[in-house]
Parts: C-alpha cells; structure tokens; sequence
C-alpha cells in the first residue's frame, strides 16, 4: 500500500473518530431530552398513561434537568457540527477516486442527510436553544422530538451509505468501470441496514444513559442538586439496562450473523479463527498469533460460537487459512482485539446498569457510595465501546473500501493531485486543532456541570439543607 | 435530466451564498460595525439561531454534488486541496467562535470569539469568491478528470479579484441585513457602510467583465448565443440601481432583497455562462466536466428529483417559520421582514 494512502486512511481515522465522539452524545442525549421535555410537558398528576402520571414537583425537575441537559448538548452539538463537515469533504478531497466510483450510488443516501435530516435538527435546535421564554411550551417540546428526529435521521443515512460499503446492493457497474444505482429501493433495504443502525443508535444511547446517571451520581456525591440528581440516576440505569440488554439481543446477535453470513473474513477475524472447523470454540480469552497462525487461547467454550452464529452446535465456520490472505483484514489483531474491547465492555456496563437497577428497586441506589462512584466512572467505558465496534467494523471490512468490489488502495485521491506530504501537512494542522478543541469542550462542560441545574440551589448546600426546586414551570 | 439537476445545484448554492452570505457579510464587519459588548451581542444574537441553519445549505449543496456530478466532486475537491480545508479550518472557527460566545461571560473571551468570527466571516467569503473565480478560469484537468492547483496557483490574479468582489458583494449584504434587523448605532454604521460599499460593488461588478471575457471568451459569447439568459445579468444590474435607491430611502427591507436579487443575478449569470461545463478546463483544454461527461446514471437522478422536491418542500416550511419567527420585526414592520424568508 503506497504512503498516500495510508497517511489517508491515518486522517480519515483521526477525523472520524474525534468527529464521532459528540454524535454519540448528541444522538444519545436528544432521547433523553425528549423524555425530560414530555415529563414536564405532558405529565400531570391523574395522566392515564402511568409514566407520564407526575407531581408538580417532578414536571419541575424534569423541566430543570431538560434545560441542563439541552445547555450540554448545544456545546456537544456545535462541536460534533464543526468536526462533521470534514467528513463529507474529505470523500471529495482525500478520496476522490472512491467519490468517483461510488458517488452515484451513496452520493444519494449522502445528500439525503443533508436535504431531510440536517435541515430539521439545524432549524429546531436554533428554536429549542432560543428558549422556553420565546416560544410556547408546545414548540419548545416539538422543537424537541424534531431535535432528536434530525439527528436519529442523520444517522440512519450515514449507516445507509456505511451498510452499502459494507455489502453492497441495488447497483451495476457502467462503462466506466464505475458502479452506478439501479434500485433506490434496495439500497433503502439492505438487510445490513436494520441491524447495523439498531447496534449504532444502541450504542449511542447507552452513551447517554450513562451520562446522564454519572452526572446524577456525581451530584449525590457532592450532595447537591438532590431531585435532580435521583432523577438522572434512576432514568440513566433503568434506560442504560434496558438498552445494554437490546444491544447483545437481538442487534449485536443479528449483526453478528450478517458479518457471519457475508463477510467471512471480517468474521475470523474478530473471534481470531484460523483453523475451519465444525463446532469452533468461542473464545473468552486468547491472543490470534499472524505468523504461526493461531489463536494462543487461554479461555474458551467449545463449540460455542457455532451455536451463537447460527443455533447449531456444529455449524461450520471458516477459518482464515481457508481465506486467501489478500483478503485478510490487513490487521487482523486490530479485528480481533477492538472487536473483544467492544463486547467485554459491553458485558461489564450491562452488569454495572443491572447492579443499579438492582439497588433502585431496593431503594439503595441514591445512598450506595460505591455504586455512585461506579456510575460516575463509568461512562467513559461506553465511548470506548462505541469506537471500538467501529474500529471492528471499518478495520474488518478492509481490505475493502467497498467490501468486494473496490480496495482501499484504490480509492484514494490520486498521488499526483493529492500527494503524501501535502496530507501530513493536514493531518498536523487537525491535530492542533482538534487537540485545542478537546481542551475547551472539557473546560465548558465542566463549567455547565459545576453550575449545576437551575432549581433555585445556587451554591453547594450543606448536607441536609435541600431547598425545594422551583416552583412548575 | 443532467440539466435539471445543473440547474437545481445551482438554485441550491444561490439559496446559500444569499442566506449564509447576509451572516458571513456580518461577520466579516463584525468589529467594525460593532464596537460595544452590547452591539455585538446584538450582531451575534441576530445570526445565531439561523446561521447553522443557513450553513446547512452548503452542506447539502455538497452532498447534491457529490450525488449529481460525482466527478466534478472528486475532481474539484481533490485539485483544490489546500482551498478546501482552509475552507473546513475557517468553518470550524467561525462555528466555535459563534457557538461558544456566549458560554463565558468574560470580556477577553467574547472579544476573542468575536474576532476569530469575524476573521474567519471575512476569509470565508473571499475564498468562495476564490473558488467561482477559478471555476470561472478553468482548471487544468487531465484526461481522467483530475488536477492539482498548488496553493499560491488557486490564489492567481483573476481568482483574487473574484475574491475581493466576493467579499464586497457578501460584506454589503451583511451591512444591508444589519441595518434592517439591527437597532440603534449597529443600524446607522451599517447603513453608512452599505452606502459606501455599493460604489466597490459597482466598480468591481463592471470592472470584472473585461477581465472575465479574458480568461473565459466563451462565457460572454455563452449568453449572447442565448439571448433570453441576458435577462440574468440584466437583473444583477437592476438589483443594484434598485439597492442604490432603497438605501437611500432607508428601505432597508426592500434593500436587502434588492442585494438578495443581485447575489441571484451574478450567479445565474455564471451558472447560464458556464453551462454546460460544470468544472471547466481552462481555455484550449478539451477535458472539461460537462452535464454529460461527469453525471451520475439517470436512473438515480430521475428517484433523486422525487425525493428532492419531497426534502426543499419540508425544508422550505422549517425555512419559513424558522425565519417568521426569529425575524418578528417590532410592530410595523412585519411585513417587510417576512419578505425575507422568499428566496
């Protein structure tokens, strides 16, 4: 692979994954911001509907955590805008021989991001951000959902053009060489599509459950912002169980089963499967050795990621010897251990969420110093989470830019017009940037966490002096 | 079907450079319009709720290009690297600067982000105005459709005139804008920046022609082959004697969508004088991307076109009540402000 494409690939990965760390938040808290703005707006006490069945007093917090957490999401917004315009340049600028060969089909799902979902989330969020005072109650709580609908949109047209480079569909090839759509419908309902946005949007979610809890738990221990924080904490571990669960069934499962069934190199990567075999083990722990072809395992279970990938406890799974090895993933521990990072984390936040639940049903939660330090701690775990499936997915699909049809090497700008040099050059210049970035994005989120909610607490209070939150809103 | 789609991309980047162009040609007179803390919050909270809005459409335009004409959008990004991402290097500034305002109230911050707003506001539109001046010339494509324009060469005489004139015609729009939505002495410094500014824009507007019919004969030879696209300049130069007067009746409505009707004029105008080149080559260079050399299939812009028009309608009506809401003029001048949201 010549140096122009991998100083790309090196600037695609660093744009991409400094730019996806505000999309999961952004995503994940607009669900959260919904539920708080509905509690406020459509709750009352004698609501049919029991979750909406709320006290004054609840309305008023769940109004005061909507308005923090929106205040946070419009710093983590600008930030995840900002570093998102790169993105969809950087097809034309650093990939040019890809925009050419592929725009035709995911130059669609592309556009269509832009036409349908961020011309809403844009217009609603400058109406959210206005505030509750200029516009009626009504608009702020629909500004709200459309909010949440552009950038749950948003992502649905990015997994669109991803399912479509990870098993293409609804195309032909033209004169040219060049692939070209024949079904709009197709492309729409790839069966890469359903699974892969459901994970995704799964795993944003989880990112804002866990926010949300660590903020509620770290208010507990610094004893302030008491309603506040009970609610954050009890929305933040029922929703983060919830969608824990839902996240390794169905959609990690299913997932799971389209790498298995179209991708099968991708797939022996990430379990590190050299040896085909009829009942493969699944291993727990264990180290894919590239030059003696092996897998140093320490800890497995026999036959079980056969009936994981199919039910059948002698399904035969191909081993990567059986593969040719220009069609191995060109780095296949990376597979193999981000793919591991993914799932061991996501074992453990399912455990922490459940513990949580747990505690909350025992009425323990709010006073186990333990648990709130956990819970407080614990939300980093869930970005890594997050990149870590992204780096299986995008490092699994290699060699392939579009898996069987168009490879990396051959979709990168041309080095005559784009040479080596000229892409350290930018690589560079958006590490200062970006690093720059990260320092402010800490400092004001910090500041909007210390400030606290707006329930009438201005300072930290001494234990047991909480004032009552404002009065209904 | 290749033509429909020459003429939606370009109805979608006027859109742009008339929506983003009035918060860009703010910035780029930020510090000189407003010089107070409470002037320039007034400035900054005037575009905040519908400046991302507005840069959406660029975006989106981006994304109809790719769709649309997948190798002029490979070509062009490519060829003019270093262009673009100081393009994307501003965009994120200006964006910060814009964003993050308001989260400290401490004067060393503000003045910095309304600097680095303003900065990044001014170096924004005359890279545009860079960019259409080298489209205008045309670039050195090869036969595979693709080039490589070294920064200082992006950067040539013609392409930094169109600059200046891009930032003229931007600034003046910004002052137009302000001194209809602004109050007090923002409004009368941009009025009298406006006034003065239109006599740049008309000297550059015609100055421009001799040097345009220089590095691209065939685009004046392009409208008189078509007699009816004259109607397009035309309207670029009445837009102007139209601005001119409503300045100085303090029409500042009216003044802003006369600059509106310029900003379509002089890009129609490129648009009708271009077509059918969409990235042209520069003289003599047979490899130019034209609507039938760089289109994607048919297929996919005729199902396109359905979901297009589906997508403006929606984002029309956001449009519309996005801009009657934050553009509620005090009583009396309602109706001039929702002749904002027409174009």
């Amino acid at each position: 692979m010549s140096s122009e494409v991998t100083v790309d690939r090196l600037q695609f990965t660093l744009t991409i994954t400094y730019h996806y760390l505000f999309p999961i938040l952004t995503m994940g808290l607009a669900l959260f911001i919904v539920y708080f703005k509905t509690v406020s707006y459509a709750g009352r006490e004698g609501h049919r509907f029991r979750p909406l069945r709320k006290t004054d007093s609840e309305r008023a917090t769940a109004e005061g955590a909507a308005r923090f957490w929106t205040k946070i999401f419009a710093v983590n917004f600008a930030f995840g805008v900002v570093t998102g315009i790169p993105m969809e340049f950087q097809f034309g600028t650093n990939w040019a021989q890809f925009s050419n060969y592929a725009g035709g089909v995911i130059g669609q799902t592309l556009a269509m991001e832009g036409v349908f979902a961020f011309f809403l989330e844009s217009v609603f969020l400058g109406i959210l951000l206005v505030g509750a005072d200029r516009v009626s109650p009504r608009l702020h709580w629909l500004a709200a959902i459309a909010v949440f609908v552009g950038s749950w949109l948003s992502g649905w047209f990015i997994i669109a053009t991803n399912a479509w480079m990870q098993h293409p569909v609804g195309y032909s090839t033209d004169g040219e060489g060049n692939v070209k759509l024949d079904s709009f419908g197709d492309l729409l309902t790839n069966p890469w599509l359903p699974w892969q946005y459901m994970h995704n949007m799964g795993g944003a979610a989880i990112t804002g459950a866990f926010v949300v809890g660590a903020v509620g738990a770290f208010y507990l221990l610094m004893d302030r912002h008491h309603h506040f924080a009970r609610m954050c904490l009890r929305v933040g571990v029922i929703a983060g169980f919830v969608l824990c669960v839902l996240q390794i069934f169905p959609s990690g499962d299913r997932q799971a089963k389209n790498v298995f069934d179209h991708q099968p190199a991708t797939f022996a990567a990430m379990e590190g499967l050299f040896e085909t075999s009829e009942g493969a083990p699944l291993v727990i722990i264990g180290n894919p050795d590239t030059r003696d072809r092996e897998l140093e395992s320490t800890l497995e279970m026999p036959k079980f990621l056969s009936f994981l990938t199919s039910r059948n406890w002698t399904e035969r799974v191909t081993g990567l010897n059986d593969i040719p090895e220009d069609q191995w993933p060109d780095s296949v521990p990376l597979v193999y251990y981000a793919y591991h990072i993914m799932v061991g984390l996501g074992t453990i936040l399912l455990a922490i969420a459940g513990i949580g639940v747990l505690l909350l049903w025992r009425r323990r939660l709010y006073t186990s110093k333990p648990m709130l330090w956990t819970l407080m701690l614990a939300f980093p775990f869930t970005y890594i989470a997050n990149i870590a499936g992204w780096t299986t997915a995008e490092t699994g699909r290699q060699p392939w830019l579009v898996y069987g049809l168009l490879r990396t090497e051959d979709g990168a700008s041309p080095a005559e017009s784009v040479p080596a040099g000229t892409t350290i050059f930018t690589i560079l210049g958006f590490s200062g940037l970006y690093l720059f970035m990260s320092l402010l994005f800490i400092v004001l989120i910090l500041r909007i966490v210390n400030q606290g909610p707006d329930d009438g607490e201005a300072e930290p209070e001494p234990a047991g002096a909480q004032p009552e939150p404002a009065g209904a809103a | 079907m290749e033509s429909v789609w020459f003429v939606l991309l370009a109805v979608m980047v006027t859109v742009y450079v008339v929506l983003d162009g009035f918060d860009l040609g703010s910035g780029a007179l930020h510090l000189i319009v407003a010089r107070k803390e409470e002037e320039r919050e007034e400035v900054t909270s005037a575009i905040g709720p519908v400046w991302n809005g507005n840069e959406v459409w660029l975006l989106a335009s981006g994304g109809v290009l790719f769709m649309a004409f997948p190798k002029v959008y490979a070509g062009a990004f490519s060829g003019l690297y270093f262009g673009l991402i100081l393009v994307l290097w501003l965009l994120i500034g200006r964006g910060l600067a814009l964003e993050l305002r308001h989260q400290l109230d401490n004067p060393l911050w503000r003045s910095a982000c309304d600097v680095i707003f303003s900065l990044s506001s001014l170096g924004l539109a005359v890279v545009f105005g860079v960019a259409i001046g080298n489209v205008v010339r045309g670039v050195p494509l090869n036969a595979e459709g693709y080039f490589s324009l070294p920064l200082f060469n992006i950067l040539n005489w013609y392409a930094l005139l169109v600059g200046i004139f891009g930032l003229v015609v931007l600034a003046t729009h910004g002052a137009t804008f302000l001194a209809f939505k602004a109050r007090g002495k923002v409004r009368e410094r941009a009025a009298v920046i406006g006034r003065r500014l239109w006599w740049v824009q008309l000297v550059l507007f015609f100055g421009l022609i001799g040097p345009t019919y220089a590095v691209r004969e065939d685009m004046l030879e392009n409208l008189f082959d078509h007699p009816w696209t004259l109607v397009f300049p035309l309207l670029a130069t009445g837009a102007l004697v139209a601005l001119f007067v409503y300045q100085r009746r303090r029409l500042f409505g009216r003044a802003f969508l006369a600059s509106a009707l310029f900003i379509l004029g002089i890009l129609t105008t490129m648009a009708a004088g271009l077509y059918p080149n969409v990235l042209p080559a520069r003289e003599g260079n047979p490899n130019g991307l034209t609507v039938d050399n760089a289109a994607a299939d048919s297929y996919g812009l005729e199902v396109a076109l359905v979901w297009w028009s589906f997508g403006m309608l929606l984002t029309a009506g956001y449009f519309i009540y996005a801009y009657r809401l934050f553009f509620r003029a005090p009583a009396g001048e309602d109706a001039r402000a929702s002749g904002l949201e027409s174009h």
